[in-house]
């Protein structure tokens, strides 16, 4: 008898790209049906809308670029950039908008580069900062109320039908408010502000601690590493720790933390694997990246969120940042560090 | 040994990365182990170790007794060869070996008497009375190699001395899946192991005997225990957690140590040579007993197989013998795999003969494991990098490999992984990384391999150079010596005024001489002196003539390329000759013409 002649490891485990990307499109639901309960419908409606836009740009791009559509469009990664999107996105803005920016990411984002693995940005956050710089009007003030209960009916002619939505349904978001308010106002003053709620911000702290706990889940699956999350938030609290000392200047750490999209980008944009630094420390170093310069572009800059900048500037140097960040190799006095060997 | 044993668990250090496969270990490990009968014909590779070929001393036809001396090792690393039964050597031919390649490699084939007649063993149960290096010589005459997986010629480790050693590390991890030979081993003949052990530590000159063993074989824990104590042997015992792949040598002594082997470096760097409890199991067989490696226990095993268990074989077995004594269903099985599951190999065709190194055999049926799925694209997703016992960065790897970019791959340490295979095994993408490292590493050997025969095609052509420098250079001073020689004598000659030429001065200077003496106005009446040189210039030219048109006609034949030029220089001679004819002629009849100075000149 003659067998097949396989080498080693004849033996593989159980995960595949499809489970991993599973469990995040899984880890992601609770922190988008707070967004849905809290604020708006639309945060579903945007979801069917990026995934079914992401499927069709994915299959057809692949079968332009002649690979098999089936055998990737199982592995669910498309779907896993169109919902980080769609979680990204105002619920309230026209539906062309979350189909417009689901078809960036997915064509110009991930395909031209190659497909799965080969795109050096996060696609999803490319599609949200190429709309931030374009459609800055829609990107703003289409966030939802937490306190204004908008009817179904309503909700759709806005998404659908162009229909401009009624005052006090939609507006900025809290810390873009504060942002704005605390160079005229004291912090107990902005904080009077119905959208910052009884806590941190009406909605927002809710659906933070959802996706944290998310991100628990994909820690727990070991499919992703402390590494990024950590030095991520540490990096963002430290930096407010240090240079936001007075709510009455700056905006406050527990704003910085739970007001915007800070878990979500910390557990689930800046750990996506294919544009992220590798190397456990270097993850640290790219985690630390994002976190100051959240700080850093929501305070200094123009825009009120920083993630998706932060993430996209980041992801430039996670090549470089692979090459100072080696581990030390068993046996090996040192690391080699840099791109030259000894 | 009637002191009383001091046992001491010490504790464990920790290893990075590792994974956790199904162990699948309670399928072999129930049964003892059971011998299989001999075969009719045993075949026995020249290579079933870690270096060069053994040499066979036997020829076709001769007979030898079990224990036989059948091919010695060569070279200082290298294993002998041994009869495991009494026979006839029935051929020395290339045959079929267990062996990734699946190249045929030489073998001795014996045909078995069925006497099973020993040759005449000489024991050493004194051995601590001999000296130590006839110990080891007796180790390399047994043909002990490490039966761990490598093979490495056992006497090696005890003669390289460039460090003292203090402790003697049994390696009974045995953390690859399915496989049981070492915990079967342990169980039934802990005694065997442990006074091996002691040999190995005398032969050492160490201090400590340590155990590291997983902790899921607490039955061969307490029998090796329960030997100590009894044969009053002093034990250290690490009980290191079951994760893959912690009986890797150097990942051992990191859990026993906490230490790591320097790069390039060996176990004994660090004072430690690390044995199989196989391994010791044949020393001890080899200097008390004075018997050779010519059996040992394999683990065969498997849901394709109906009796899973532990097979004493010989050395030489066909694989489908063993295979056939345990009950396999080969029609269940795509591939019959030698070793565990994580590094062992398919082999190419089971009448391959069993080896020393042979310590499982694994069929599994096509469901247990299943051939592997298409790859999808790598997503860095890093789980492998958390899975590397030698923390390299595998994905990185796989991305050099994959692009053939060697410089990238040695800058990630390529040359440090192990080929454990846990990065394949996490890997979501089911990537064959192990197969992309493997390329590359043998990319990296043939391009160093490359480099020094471009180095040595260098080193040539310089030399080369040099030499022809050198021989220009020689030339070139050997002419100036001649034109400084010629301008002298033109000195003397025009100092004196005479026609007397120097003895020793070749005829071309002679002649240039002359003639410059003759441009100078200094008529004389040279016609004797001309008719003489005339003759042999008229000579000199007719023997040219003459090998021209032979030249000539080898040319026709040979290469016609040529003829053109040498028929242009034929010519040229015959005109020279005419006019050397001429001038003898006009020096016959006194008159000297510039045409005879110039004639000779060109002479």
């Amino acid at each position: 008898m003659t067998g097949l002649n396989l080498t080693s490891p004849h033996v593989t485990g159980r995960t595949s790209v499809r489970w991993v990307m599973g469990w995040v499109l899984l880890a992601l639901v609770p922190g988008w049906i707070v967004l849905i309960v809290s604020f708006s419908l639309g945060y579903a409606i945007n979801m069917v809308l990026a995934l079914l836009t992401a499927l069709i740009a994915e299959a057809l791009l692949l079968a332009w670029r002649g690979r098999p559509v089936m055998f990737f469009l199982k592995d669910l990664s498309a779907l896993v950039t169109a919902a980080l999107l769609a979680l990204a996105l105002p619920p309230l803005a026209p539906w062309w908008l979350t189909v417009l920016g689901t078809m960036i990411a997915i064509v110009f984002a991930k395909q031209l580069f190659g497909g799965l693995g080969n795109n050096p940005f996060n696609p999803a956050m490319v599609a949200y900062a190429l709309l931030l710089v374009s459609l800055p009007l829609y990107m703003t003030t289409r966030w939802a109320s937490p306190d204004f209960s908008l009817p179904i009916a309503d909700t759709l002619a806005i998404i659908f039908a162009g229909q401009t939505p009624v005052d006090g349904a939609t507006g900025a978001t809290p810390l873009d408010v504060y942002k704005l308010d605390i160079s005229r106002l004291t912090s107990a003053e902005v904080l009077q502000s119905p959208i910052f709620g009884s806590w941190v911000a009406e909605g927002w702290d809710v659906a933070n601690l959802a996706f944290l706990a998310g991100g628990g889940l994909l820690l727990w699956k070991r499919i992703i590493t402390w590494h990024i999350p950590v030095s991520f938030l540490a990096g963002l609290g430290i930096m407010a720790l240090l240079f936001s000392g007075d709510a009455d200047v700056r905006t406050p750490i527990d704003l910085h933390l739970f007001a915007g999209a800070t878990m979500l980008g910390a557990f689930f944009i800046a750990t996506d694997p294919v544009s992220a630094a590798t190397s456990n420390r270097g993850k640290l170093v790219y985690g630390a990246g994002i976190g100051v310069l959240i700080y850093l572009i929501r305070t200094w800059g123009n825009y009120p969120d920083a993630v998706a900048f932060a993430v996209l500037l980041m992801n430039f140097a996670a090549p470089l940042i692979d090459h100072y960040t080696r581990p030390r190799v068993y046996g090996h006095d040192k690391s080699v560090k840099g791109f030259k060997n000894d | 040994m009637t002191a009383q044993a001091v046992i001491v668990t010490d504790k464990v250090f920790s290893l990075k990365g590792g994974i956790h496969p199904d162990e699948r270990k309670t399928l072999s490990n129930t049964t003892p182990i059971t011998e299989v009968p001999l075969p009719s014909v045993l075949v026995l590779p020249l290579t079933m170790h870690l270096g060069a070929p053994a040499d066979p001393v036997v020829s076709v036809g001769s007979t030898v007794r079990k224990g036989d001396v059948l091919a010695t090792a060569v070279g200082g690393i290298s294993a002998a060869v041994h009869a495991p039964t009494s026979g006839r050597i029935c051929a020395i031919e290339d045959r079929v070996i267990a062996h990734e390649s699946g190249l045929p490699a030489p073998c001795i084939l014996l045909e078995a008497d069925g006497e099973d007649d020993w040759r005449n063993r000489n024991g050493l149960p004194n051995w601590r009375e001999q000296p130590i290096d006839d110990l080891i010589q007796r180790l390399r005459d047994c043909g002990v190699v490490g039966q761990g997986g490598a093979g490495f010629p056992t006497d090696v480790k005890y003669r390289n001395k460039h460090k003292p050693i203090t402790t003697l590390l049994i390696n009974a991890a045995e953390c690859e899946p399915y496989i049981t030979a070492d915990d079967r081993l342990m169980r039934e003949r802990a005694d065997e192991v442990l006074q091996g052990a002691v040999i190995a530590k005398h032969l050492l000159a160490a201090n400590t005997i340590r155990l590291g063993i997983e902790d899921n074989k607490p039955q061969a824990l307490a029998a090796m225990r329960e030997a100590a104590d009894r044969l009053g042997i002093d034990l250290r015992i690490n009980v290191v957690p079951t994760k893959y792949p912690s009986g890797g040598e150097r990942q051992l002594i990191q859990l026993v140590t906490g230490q790591e082997v320097p790069r390039g470096g060996l176990p004994s760097d660090l004072g430690i040579v690390c044995q199989n409890v196989g391994t010791l199991a044949s020393i001890y067989r080899a200097i008390v007993f004075d018997e050779p490696l010519i059996s040992r226990v394999t683990t065969v095993t498997g849901e394709a197989v109906d009796a899973p268990g532990n097979y004493e074989v010989r050395i030489g077995t066909p694989i489908e013998t063993v295979l056939n004594q345990a009950g396999v269903h080969l029609k269940k099985a795509d591939r019959v795999i030698m070793g565990g599951p994580m590094m062992g190999f398919a082999i190419p065709d089971i009448t391959a003969p069993l080896m020393k190194t042979t310590n499982c055999l694994l069929v599994p049926t096509r469901k247990e494991l299943p051939r592997p799925m298409p790859d999808n694209p790598c997503i860095r997703c890093g789980l492998c990098e958390q899975a590397c016992p030698v923390n390299l960065l595998p994905q990185q790897l796989f991305w050099a490999s994959k692009h053939r970019d060697l410089d990238a791959a040695e800058l990630h340490s390529i040359n440090d992984c192990i080929e454990c295979g846990a990065c394949a095994y996490v890997c979501p993408s089911r990537i064959p990384l192990v197969q992309y490292y493997r390329y590359a590493k043998g990319e990296l050997r043939n391009e160093q391999e490359e480099q020094i025969k471009s180095e040595r095609a260098r080193a040539r052509f310089e030399a080369r150079q040099a030499r022809l420098e050198k021989e220009r250079l020689e030339k070139e001073a050997r002419r100036k010596a001649r034109a400084k020689a010629a301008a002298e004598a033109r000195a003397a000659k025009a100092e004196n005024g005479s026609g007397e030429p120097d003895a020793q001065d070749d005829a071309i200077k002679a002649a240039m001489a002359r003639a410059k003496a003759k441009k100078a106005g200094a008529a004389q009446n040279t016609a004797e002196l001309s008719r003489e040189d005339l003759e042999k210039a008229l000579e000199l030219a007719a023997t040219k003539v003459k090998k021209a048109n032979e030249r000539l006609v080898v040319a026709e034949q040979e290469s016609p390329d040529m003829v053109p030029a040498l028929r242009k220089a034929l010519t040229k001679l015959e005109e020279k000759h005419r006019t050397a004819q001429a001038a003898l002629d006009n020096a016959a009849h006194g008159e000297p013409t510039r045409t005879d100075a110039k004639k000779e000149t060109d002479s």
